[in-house]
């Protein structure tokens, strides 16, 4: 297998890790809202209803950040990722 | 003062510009004291920001396609998340999504979670993808990726038809916080408005709008986090109102039992002003059906992936390794707006419904009611509404009625904050809406003079031509749009989740499997694209003419179907029509490596 090959297998692996953190909060957790909701949340809220408000933003932005630095790495590995720039 | 290039000093720049603002709420905040009227105050503070960005909209001017197109791809990540985020946050996040949640609950809040969750989709799927591109526009991409005039001119049309839809709501936003704030009629308050949006762009084109959204987000976040926390901490709900709002949406739940939700009778209800709903449903309680919160989400998250203006603020940025990041500070700014959203609502609902606060009206008199002054003063701008529907006098909670608008334009004067804050709040939703709007106006004008003029048309324009093209056609579509929006057809939220619909259901899968499915050719993404818009358009209109729809799709969420019919279109006929070319694939390749040159 090619370089190229290598890197593009490991991004796609990386893809479908992000994805699939990105079903659980933003589809998986609520087709059990209902049921979730009776649950207390963080600071007190109700289960459910801290997830829309914050819980599910808040992972995503963290999911990105995490997302960006996982595809650096994985270019750096294969001597893709570019120079002298930010 | 400013020493060097303009980029490093951007902190700078911006540090000083906020400190300024600020400064102007406090010059402001003491000339209340001093007997300035809430009428000028309001006028001080949208001229004095419009004033800000025409100024920067001038001094970025350029005469060069890079700067104008792309902002010469040097815009830092941090700031271009920030520019994004303004882009993104148009006057319905800012004016009207208290509102909805406050009225509608869970069943809302499916948009926060779309509107956030489809960033993840940005930052994955496309955007450093598109940046290694080093295409202009978002058609640029289609037509050079999967070859032909036809597949780059239906990208233009997709793109069209979606960012029109979202654009008519953002100048009919803009009309109606000038038309309060100037004390205009609407149908001029439209025109200035425009006029204000196109002071920010016509200069200095992608250049001009990233420097001045960036001055928007900061008026626009101001304008609305001081209010949450001042009205938190007067309240005595908490100095951190995020952290500390559970007693209060407890006590929302406990007053929603005790009332119950009366249903009000037909013919009282035809004597309520229209637009103006009433407290029927819980607020934190889940009400909504799963696939009714989660086919809202899904929609508005495959919508955020497929919207040109803002795929196309990630072509800005000097990397492809910068475009991920920024996707992750544009979140992240987004965030601290959407966030605060509930914890207004739940503010704003608990300080109108609880007896026990001195702001709570349910369980007084309908008269004492009818004369507190913020009471009249909305009922006036038709925002407010109580009646005695059941005669004994007192009033229930089924008996008082608000506008969307009011969570965040009333609240604040309500809760007993000076008119200072109601003037910072009309900038700040001025701001939102006219970052977005600015950023769809060049959307559309960039697709339709690069793709159609310079690439279809004339291929040989001159730089200077191809930017006088730009410009005049920034300033029709302008004009066109706010012609419609005078029109006043739908409400601004309607409108937005519309163009979110539009664009799933012709650019969703033709721009992620350009990038991640090499077999996808130009029959496939024309088939794909005219498809899936002409699909979804007509599931709109049949759901809108009294069709039953089906799966639960409703005209909010007609995307969903446009976007399944544009897949299964785009793979069948891809796979029935030769492969791509050996350059293509070759240019897929290159698209997935981020280091090396660009691929235009």
């Amino acid at each position: 297998m090619s370089k190229q090959e290598q890197h593009w297998e490991k991004t796609r692996g990386l893809l479908f890790m992000t994805l699939a953190i990105w079903f659980v909060f933003s589809i998986g957790i609520f087709l059990f809202g209902a049921e979730m909701n009776e649950v207390g949340g963080p600071f007190g809220y109700p289960l459910t209803y801290w997830f829309t408000c914050q819980g599910s933003l808040g992972i995503f932005v963290i999911l990105i950040f995490w997302f960006a630095n996982r595809q650096e790495k994985i270019d750096e590995e294969f001597g893709f990722s570019e120079r002298g720039d930010d | 003062m400013i020493k060097g290039n303009f980029i490093d000093n951007l902190p700078k720049v911006y540090g000083i510009y906020t400190g300024g603002f600020l400064a102007f709420i406090i010059i402001m905040s003491i000339a209340e004291q001093m007997g300035m009227t809430a009428k000028t105050i309001g006028i001080c503070f949208v001229a004095f920001t419009v004033a800000i960005y025409a100024i920067i909209g001038y001094l970025s001017r350029t005469a060069q396609a890079d700067a104008y197109y792309v902002a010469g791809r040097q815009v830092p990540t941090v700031f271009n998340g920030m520019a994004t985020a303004a882009d993104w946050m148009s006057g319905a996040s800012f004016v009207a999504m208290a509102g909805g949640i406050y009225f509608k609950g869970y069943g809302y809040m499916a948009l926060l979670v779309g509107w956030t969750g489809g960033y993840v989709l940005v930052a994955s799927l496309l955007a450093p993808y598109l940046r290694k591109f080093g295409c202009y526009t978002v058609p640029d991409f289609i037509g050079t990726r999967y070859g032909g005039n036809l597949s780059r001119f239906m990208a233009v049309v997709v793109l069209t038809v979606a960012s029109f839809t979202y654009v008519t709501a953002q100048i009919n936003a803009t009309g109606t916080i000038a038309s309060v704030a100037l004390d205009i009629p609407f149908q001029y308050a439209v025109y200035v408005g425009l006029i204000s949006i196109l002071l920010c762009s016509m200069l200095g084109g992608m250049r001009g709008v990233t420097w001045t959204q960036v001055a928007q987000y900061i008026v626009l976040i101001i304008a609305y986090l001081l209010p949450v926390f001042w009205i938190s901490n007067k309240m005595g709900a908490g100095f951190f109102p995020h952290f500390m709002l559970a007693d209060e949406v407890a006590r929302i739940g406990e007053l929603e039992q005790q009332y119950g939700f009366v249903k009000n009778a037909a013919a009282d209800l035809k004597t309520v002003p229209k637009g103006l709903a009433g407290i029927t449903k819980a607020h934190s309680a889940v009400n909504a059906t799963p696939w009714a919160f989660i086919s809202l989400a899904l929609a508005m998250m495959m919508g955020t992936a497929s919207l040109p203006h803002v795929m196309m603020r990630y072509f800005t940025t000097p990397s492809v390794k910068a475009a991920r990041k920024s996707v992750g500070w544009s979140l992240f700014f987004i965030f601290l707006l959407y966030s605060s959203a509930p914890m207004l609502a739940t503010l704003s609902k608990l300080s109108l419904i609880d007896p026990s606060l001195p702001t709570g009206i349910i369980g007084k008199s309908i008269a004492e009611v009818q004369s507190i002054d913020w009471y009249q003063n909305w009922n006036q701008a038709n925002l407010m509404f109580v009646s005695d529907f059941n005669g004994n006098g007192t009033l229930e909670l089924n008996e008082f009625f608000m506008g969307g608008k009011a969570v965040v334009l009333a609240t604040p004067e309500i809760a007993g904050l000076p008119y200072v804050i109601s003037g910072l709040v009309a900038a700040g939703g001025m701001a939102a809406a006219m970052s977005t709007a600015d950023g769809l106006i060049l959307a559309i004008a960039n697709a339709i003079s690069h793709d159609v003029y310079y690439k279809i048309i004339d291929p040989k324009a001159e730089t200077a031509k191809r930017l006088v093209v730009a410009r005049v056609l920034l300033v029709v579509i302008g004009f066109a749009g706010a012609t419609i929006a005078a029109l006043e057809i739908q409400g601004i939220l309607g409108s937005v989740i519309w163009a979110f619909d539009f664009a799933m259901s012709g650019l969703f899968f033709p721009l992620v499997l350009g990038v991640w499915w090499k077999r996808a050719n130009k029959e496939g993404a024309i088939a794909g694209m005219a498809l899936g818009l002409i699909s979804g358009a007509a599931y709109l209109v049949w759901v809108r003419t009294g069709g039953s729809g089906f799966l639960g799709i409703t005209q909010l969420t007609f995307g969903i179907f446009g976007s399944a019919v544009s897949l299964v279109a785009m793979v069948v006929v891809s796979l029935m029509t030769q492969a791509p070319s050996a350059a293509t694939q070759k240019m897929v390749d290159n698209v997935r490596v981020p280091a090396g040159k660009s691929v235009i």
